[in-house]
């Protein structure tokens, strides 16, 4: 039951410089037990420099709730919950329910505390989808962060609907009679914005100012906003652990994953995607995403180079919609 | 229903009540922060009831209507984490359903209060009273208490959330309710004041904990104090965590007790010791063993062989878990017979749950009756207390002889 408008402060009085964020104290500490590499992990340093204020934290069961919780250690400097895989949206519900009633009665002070729901992409597009539309549905005000690293990592890189056209996984391994992962990536974003939120965006880590904005932004919304953030995986792609960030740059270079964000319904493209869309030259080709991608590899065996072209072509497919939706025309 | 000895009672209010009604009814005078719930036959009027507490203004409750059992059980578990009083409400497949989320919340150490309408599962589907939802969930860390009537439904709840929320219990609880036998089923209900039971629930409690800097704080999700809860624990502390739980279901055993008599006090109603409920059974020969609502019908029939000079007895279950296996050694010492009916089954077990239970329970006793199963009453499938009287019948055949034909029988099948 969101009715409020979102009061957008002005990113310079969010202070997200590099020096602002160095400055403040990470609440995702260090030691927990992340890959080298990790893209989710960075993602969670990064979520988390963007609190405002008192926030709880609870996650879905995923890589990310393992390594930052082993007892009797912990990777969180926030309250924190995890009770399942499936139900990250019923627990900010739960969270966030009790937080209003309890203020309601004086049974704690009066102060506003965020709630942030965490899951991974098995977690949100998968078995988490219910509780998610259910919980948005009612109009409960946390923000949901979807770390997509497309696939079931922490179990050992199985496919999951995340999981793009094409990719190698070990429930969707590429055989001699099936290259791949056959179906194509759920648009997850699209059923968010169906659900009528005022806020969705999408973002990378390696547009690190333009992530934390984001998470403020969705904070600041009265109700419920969902964040998709893109977050590389080593492990489960079979890629360079010092090469993370180059793929979360290549992935809104190529328009693999384009970054924008929609308020009210009303869809932009943040800056590193609104320069393609201004200098069509800028735009790279999926080849140069895919290519050093050891879940992709097979794809450029000769007798599979034809779903490159169909990558590409659905790329280009997606963009150009993308384009209509920000009611630009790509020229 | 025993009475205690009555000290001065506060006035209390007859209403005509159905067992939901009266849940509904307990759980709006306990003030819950928090209810989460999904409609599911026959805990339905439970929600519905409440709704309109929540539509009138009656109730300070943040109503949280899931789009499914399982995020209504999560909701009351983060809830609880949070520090709210939470209360939700199931039946058969929304139990199924919740089965997953009612182990974490044991062993997140949540105080979560349960009504369950018991109903039977599926398949082949159907909406009506039996066991079968809640035996499936023994395992789950849960305390069980079940009620014979709205009566003790009611007054049952108002207890749930003192014993749940006892810091040295702190552990969820179910109350079930025979589904439609007791849940629909219009009773008269003797209902405390708003005041009465408040005082005595009081606030939510919680535990407290120590941490790493030394500092005692309480159980619970509070940015001043940050704790992470439901971590994962690895071979190292799993066990304890779990060794944890069944030393809080031993103080439950003592506080279920405990909290039971201090309600008999300001209510005049008591139901045994809180933990089994007798009738008749000192002197009995025979006896049987139950859970639910098949007691008050069973206590017609015992009346009936009383005066037809038989020694028949009723040993009702009232909590299941903690199983309250020295009450029961105790309670049948002296029984020459027992039937042990159950209303569920375990397919290919030897005899169903309860039945296990309670022969376990015996085996070590130097002196015990003997013992046999009686399957009944699956899919709400109706006996007559005419047919009850078969089962003593059985049972004074069993003492005379001192032997069992069979250990298993399927009362009122067709075969």
């Amino acid at each position: 039951m969101s009715t409020t408008t979102t009061t957008t402060p002005t990113q310079a009085e969010w202070k997200f410089t590099a020096k602002d964020i160095v400055a403040k104290p990470d609440l995702f500490l260090s030691g927990h037990r992340a890959c080298a590499g990790c893209g989710p992990a960075t993602v969670l340093r990064l979520i988390m420099k963007a609190t405002r204020g008192p926030t709880i934290v609870t996650q879905a069961t995923g890589c990310m709730e393992i390594v930052g919780s082993i007892y009797p250690y912990t990777s969180w400097a926030l309250p924190w919950l995890h009770t399942a895989f499936e139900n990250a949206a019923a627990n900010a519900s739960g969270i966030e329910a009790a937080l209003k009633v309890m203020r309601k009665k004086g049974k704690i002070k009066n102060e506003h505390i965020d709630v942030i729901a965490l899951a991974g992409d098995g977690g949100t597009y998968d078995i988490g989808l219910q509780a998610l539309s259910g919980a948005v549905e009612r109009g409960h005000d946390f923000l949901f962060i979807l770390y997509d690293n497309e696939g079931y990592m922490n179990t050992g890189i199985q496919r999951s609907s995340s999981t793009p056209i094409g990719a190698s996984t070990t429930t969707s391994p590429a055989g001699t009679a099936v290259p791949g992962k056959l179906e194509k990536k759920k648009p997850i974003t699209e059923i968010m914005l169906a659900h009528d939120l005022e806020y969705v965006a999408t973002a990378t880590p390696y547009y690190w100012k333009d992530l934390v904005t984001k998470v403020r932004k969705g904070l600041e919304v009265e109700g419920p906003a969902f964040l998709h953030v893109f977050a590389p995986c080593p492990r489960g792609w079979r890629s360079e652990p010092s090469k993370t960030m180059e793929y979360s740059k290549l992935a809104v270079e190529s328009c693999v994953f384009p970054i924008w964000e929609a308020v009210n319904g009303k869809r932009q493209l943040s800056t590193p995607s609104k320069v393609i869309s201004l200098a069509p030259q800028k735009k790279k080709p999926v080849k140069d995403y895919l290519e050093g991608q050891g879940r992709f590899r097979h794809l450029f065996k000769p007798q599979n180079t034809h779903i490159v072209d169909e990558i590409q072509q659905a790329t280009d497919k997606r963009w150009q919609k993308l384009l209509q939706q920000c009611e630009l025309t790509n020229p | 229903m025993t009475q205690p000895q009555q000290q001065e009672q506060p006035k209390q209010k007859i209403v005509a009540m159905n067992g939901d009604e009266a849940i509904a009814y307990a759980v709006k005078q306990c003030d819950v922060d928090v209810v989460a719930a999904y409609p599911i036959t026959p805990q339905t009027i439970i929600v519905e009831k409440f709704s309109e507490y929540v539509a009138n203004g009656e109730v300070q409750t943040e109503y949280v209507c899931t789009e499914s059992e399982h995020s209504a059980i999560t909701a009351c578990l983060a809830a609880g984490a949070t520090g709210a009083r939470t209360f939700t409400a199931s039946a058969s497949a929304g139990l199924a359903l919740m089965h997953e989320i009612l182990f974490v919340t044991a062993g997140a150490r949540i105080p979560v209060v349960l009504a369950v309408a018991n109903r039977a599962l599926s398949s082949p589907i159907n909406i009506h009273g039996d066991h079968s939802d809640s035996m499936a969930e023994r395992d789950s860390g849960w305390i069980h208490i079940y009620a014979e009537n709205a009566q003790e439904a009611y007054d049952s709840i108002i207890q749930a959330f003192k014993i749940a929320e006892d810091p040295t219990v702190s552990l969820p609880i179910f109350i079930g309710v025979d589904g439609f036998t007791i849940s629909h089923t219009l009773e008269r209900v003797d209902t405390l004041t708003d005041e009465v039971v408040q005082t005595f629930v009081g606030q939510r409690q919680y535990p407290t904990v120590t941490t790493h800097e030394g500092k005692t704080v309480p159980f619970k999700l509070d940015p001043a104090n940050p704790m992470t809860m439901g971590p994962i624990a690895l071979q190292n502390y799993y066990y304890e965590f779990k060794r944890q739980q069944e030393e809080a279901m031993k103080n439950a055993y003592k506080k279920i007790q405990q909290i039971h008599n201090e309600y008999a006090q300001i209510s005049g109603r008591s139901y045994g010791n809180g933990l089994i409920d007798t009738y008749k059974l000192d002197d009995a020969e025979i006896a049987i063993t139950v859970i639910g609502s098949t007691a008050g019908t069973l206590k017609d029939i015992v009346d009936q062989l009383r005066d037809e000079g038989i020694k028949a007895g009723i040993l009702r279950i009232r909590t299941f878990r903690p199983f309250p296996a020295e009450e029961i050694q105790k309670a049948l010492q002296n029984i020459k017979a027992v039937a042990v009916m159950d209303k569920s089954m375990s397919p290919g077990g030897l005899g169903s749950t309860l039945f296990s239970e309670i022969r376990n329970a015996l085996y070590d006793q130097k002196q015990h009756p003997i013992i046999v199963n009686y399957i009944f009453g699956l899919g709400g499938r109706d006996s007559s207390p005419q047919d009850f009287r078969k089962i003593y019948a059985d049972l004074c055949q069993i003492a005379k002889t001192g032997q069992a034909e069979k250990t298993i029988t399927y009362f009122g099948l067709r075969e």
